[in-house]
């Protein structure tokens, strides 16, 4: 990702006066420490207020290492000539695009739930990530866990169950990881009575 | 060939001072050879011109700029002859002197070196449009100089126009080297190109060329058919991809091309396509392999660097700066490279690599570690460790060149006892105000202990938590250093004045950042005439102190410089430039620039 410091700097949010200039004159004490850049959450809310209605959030899915340092960046430090650091920027927003264009983003829905998620498939190597990563999205609304995920059978509160290419809906875990990437178009998290279902052996 | 050599060693690829000063009887600076008025005015008799004449046979052997002048200095014959027989040129700051006073008393120079903004000035310190144009010199010296040879320019404004009359003016001219300059595109290039019928070398080093996408010149074209005396070609800061055919043309028609280094755009593949071209090739840059120096290596690909085991035996100079690899990959390369003596490395490598490099590379001379994420919070990758194993193994070490997020004293201490020899030492701690990571001290220590034992020390750059005691003993040490670089580091005013007081040889100081006001500034009116330089940033001075050294050294320039045009940040001065100057103020200095 290339970050371009300069304009990022001017959009900031920050704690000190405005004005406050990056470029203070050294203290002996470290530099304060500015709020976290880079994990905003942009919340857009459409249609209409009535219950049912979904309203989309997207959260900014990048890797944990993409994330923006805290400090502010000072200008002209570390003292590296420009040509040099875009050289490497470069290659990261290279290595990032070429990694496959951006990421497989499918909507996540789960029954009761007022607004729908999405996810980058990418960032999960196998259905047990998957898993972790949609309690975790998904935990505030419910108290269940979503074993059903892996295990694909009852017993549980929640199951994972994915549209596929050809429009039929699927319960998720049954064909392998990559497979699973490349067909699923997106997910829904049903209640487990309603996953019967989808069940293989019912 | 022009040799960006580093005649002074203190790591910027400068010759010496050219310039004396002193005070006369009424305590007035004056540049002591200050005669050229009477060259003409009274013509030497007989007897001074053959001894003129044999002087000037005997100082040609003179070649450093040092010596040379030591030799103008001698007497008004010496002067004269000096002068006439001078070739080679060097101006360290470009405003220190006008180009129509350079060529009158320097008549026959064949050779230029002009450097103009202050180095701050790569790190974005420094506005666009500050000054240090070429065109004022160019036009000067294209009637003055028919001879020229050589020009070498570092941080000057180049434009088109200027290289087209430097193509057109000198019919001898071979070898343009232009470092960190701007202003220029394909264009110019092209002119260059097309027009130097007897070009040796065309050696572009990190400038900003300043095309847009569509209006990029295929300059390699235009090199005349037909053989060329091409000897080094080096582009790798051209950021757009050349013509492959008409590179690969221009290869195979320089039987004498020894450097070549090519930009991204051209592939690893192409390369050695290239090579076969050119067996004789010695220096090669982005991309593979070969040869007795090699130089450049970016983006290589592990079965590439399998490619060069044969040929590591004999490297003197590897720069794999832009190559991304890991100790793993480093391992089967460095393990060969027995020669080598500069290596320029990213810290990728990490510690571990840097072991690898103590462990077979006893004849280092140079060392540069480079980050691969410039960034103050970024995990460090290289570290104390790496650094102790360097002093330990490495011990002919001469320049270091060293980025990481942290660092102890006891490494640095090591360092200064295990490696003597050491001329330039830089530390850039990436985290600012960053202690000695394992006892929570400042770094003066670590720094005190290389000013004290490295005796042959010229250049310094230090970095991490620093007190005004770090400063106490650069100025009771530091008694041969001539550059030093500083930022966020000090308390007070006494650190500057340790240093302005204690080092008698220092020419050229940058700091940025670092609590230091105007008593620190006067402190060093005794010796500021003796520098090249001062660069303070963001530091505690005050226009009422810069006001006060105009006053009491009218031979200074003093540039307040200011980001923005609005007035006087309540008499706090932002970024003060400060030079000696023959020529008193330059006329053209832009808005922003305010000279007292």
């Amino acid at each position: 990702m290339i970050i371009d410091t300069e304009n990022l700097r001017a959009t900031e949010l920050r704690l000190g006066l405005p004005g406050a200039d990056e470029e203070a004159p050294a203290p002996a004490a470290p530099a304060p420490d500015r709020p976290a850049r880079g994990c905003k959450r942009l919340m857009t809310e459409t249609g209409s207020e009535e219950s049912g209605s979904k309203i989309e959030i997207s959260e900014d899915d990048r890797a944990p290492e993409a994330r923006v340092a805290s400090k502010a960046q000072v200008v002209g430090w570390p003292p590296i000539r420009a040509n040099r650091k875009n050289v490497f920027q470069g290659r990261k927003a290279e290595a990032e695009a070429a990694g496959g264009g951006g990421g497989i983003y499918v909507k996540v829905s789960m029954d009761g739930a007022p607004y729908l998620r999405k996810i980058d498939l990418k960032l999960y190597k196998s259905y047990e990530q998957l898993r972790e990563a949609l309690e975790d999205m998904f935990k505030c609304f419910t108290s269940g866990d979503f074993s059903s995920v892996t295990v694909g059978g009852g017993g549980s509160n929640y199951a994972v169950a994915y549209e596929d290419k050809d429009g039929d809906w699927m319960l998720v875990g049954d064909v392998p990881w990559r497979m699973f990437m490349s067909s699923c178009k997106r997910l829904r998290i049903m209640r487990g009575s309603e996953a019967k279902g989808l069940s293989p052996n019912s | 060939m022009l040799e960006y050599g580093d005649g002074d060693g203190d790591g910027d690829g400068d010759g010496d001072e050219d310039k004396r000063w002193s005070l006369d009887l009424a305590g007035t600076p004056q540049l002591i050879s200050n005669s050229e008025s009477t060259l003409i005015d009274r013509p030497p008799p007989f007897s001074d011109q053959v001894l003129e004449n044999v002087l000037e046979n005997v100082l040609c052997f003179l070649t450093s700029c040092s010596d040379r002048n030591a030799a103008s200095l001698v007497c008004k014959s010496w002067f004269n002859a000096e002068a006439q027989s001078r070739l080679e040129l060097f101006i360290g700051n470009c405003y220190a002197i006008s180009p129509a006073r350079a060529i009158f008393r320097f008549p026959r120079i064949r050779s230029l070196m002009l450097k103009g903004k202050p180095r701050f000035a790569d790190f974005n310190l420094v506005p666009l449009g500050w000054g240090a144009s070429f065109s004022p010199w160019v036009a000067a010296m294209a009637s003055a100089y028919p001879w020229l040879q050589r020009i070498c320019l570092k941080r000057m404004t180049v434009t088109d126009a200027d290289l087209a009359l430097v193509a057109c003016s000198f019919p001898s001219f071979r070898d343009l080297c232009l470092i960190c300059c701007d202003g220029f595109t394909t264009a110019g290039l092209a002119a260059i190109a097309e027009n130097c019928r007897c070009l040796h070398s065309l050696d572009l080093i990190e400038n900003d060329v300043e095309d847009d996408e569509d209006e990029v010149v295929d300059w390699i074209s235009r090199f005349p058919p037909g053989k060329t005396c091409l000897e080094s070609l080096v582009f790798d800061c051209v950021r757009f991809s050349v013509n492959f055919e008409a590179l690969e043309a221009l290869v195979a028609r320089s039987p004498s091309l020894w450097r070549l280094r090519v930009n991204e755009h051209v592939s690893v593949g192409f390369l050695c396509r290239l090579m076969a071209w050119a067996p004789q090739l010695t220096d090669l840059g982005t991309g593979s392999f070969s040869s007795f120096e090699e130089d450049g290596f970016r983006d290589l690909a592990p079965e590439y660097l399998r490619a060069i085991y044969p040929v590591c035996a004999n490297l003197i100079s590897l720069n794999f700066s832009y190559a991304q690899i890991t100790a793993e990959q480093l391992k089967p390369v460095i393990a060969s490279c027995h020669n080598l003596q500069i290596l320029w490395i990213l810290d990728s490598v990490r510690d571990e690599g840097l072991q690898m490099v103590a462990a077979t590379c006893k004849k280092l001379r140079e060392l540069r570690v480079f980050p691969l994420d410039a960034t103050e919070d970024s995990e460090g990758s290289v570290s104390d460790i790496g650094l102790t194993a360097i002093s330990e193994g490495c011990q002919k070490l001469q320049s270091i060149l060293y980025f990481c997020q942290s660092m102890t004293n006891e490494a640095v201490v090591a360092m200064s006892k295990n490696c003597q020899d050491l001329v330039v030492f830089r530390l850039c701690i990436m985290g600012r105000h960053r202690p000695d990571h394992l006892t929570g001290e400042p770094m003066d220590e670590g720094f005190g202990a290389i000013v004290k034992n490295c005796k042959k020390l010229t250049r310094l750059a230090v970095s991490g938590l620093l007190t005004d005691k770090a400063f106490a003993y650069i100025g009771n040490y530091g008694k041969s250093v001539r550059t030093l670089s500083v930022a966020f580091a000090g308390n007070s005013d006494l650190g500057l004045r340790y240093v302005l007081e204690g080092c008698p040889k220092l020419q050229k100081l940058e700091i940025r950042d670092s609590p230091f006001g105007d008593a620190g500034l006067l402190s060093g009116i005794h010796h500021y005439y003796n520098m090249r330089f001062l660069w303070m940033s963001s530091c505690k001075i005050s226009l009422k102190g810069c006001k006060e050294v105009a006053r009491r050294l009218p031979l200074m320039g003093l540039e307040v410089i200011t980001d923005s045009l609005e007035d006087d940040n309540n008499g706090v001065v932002e970024k003060l430039y400060m030079y000696r100057s023959l020529v008193g103020p330059r006329n053209d200095a832009p808005p922003f620039v305010k000279l007292l």
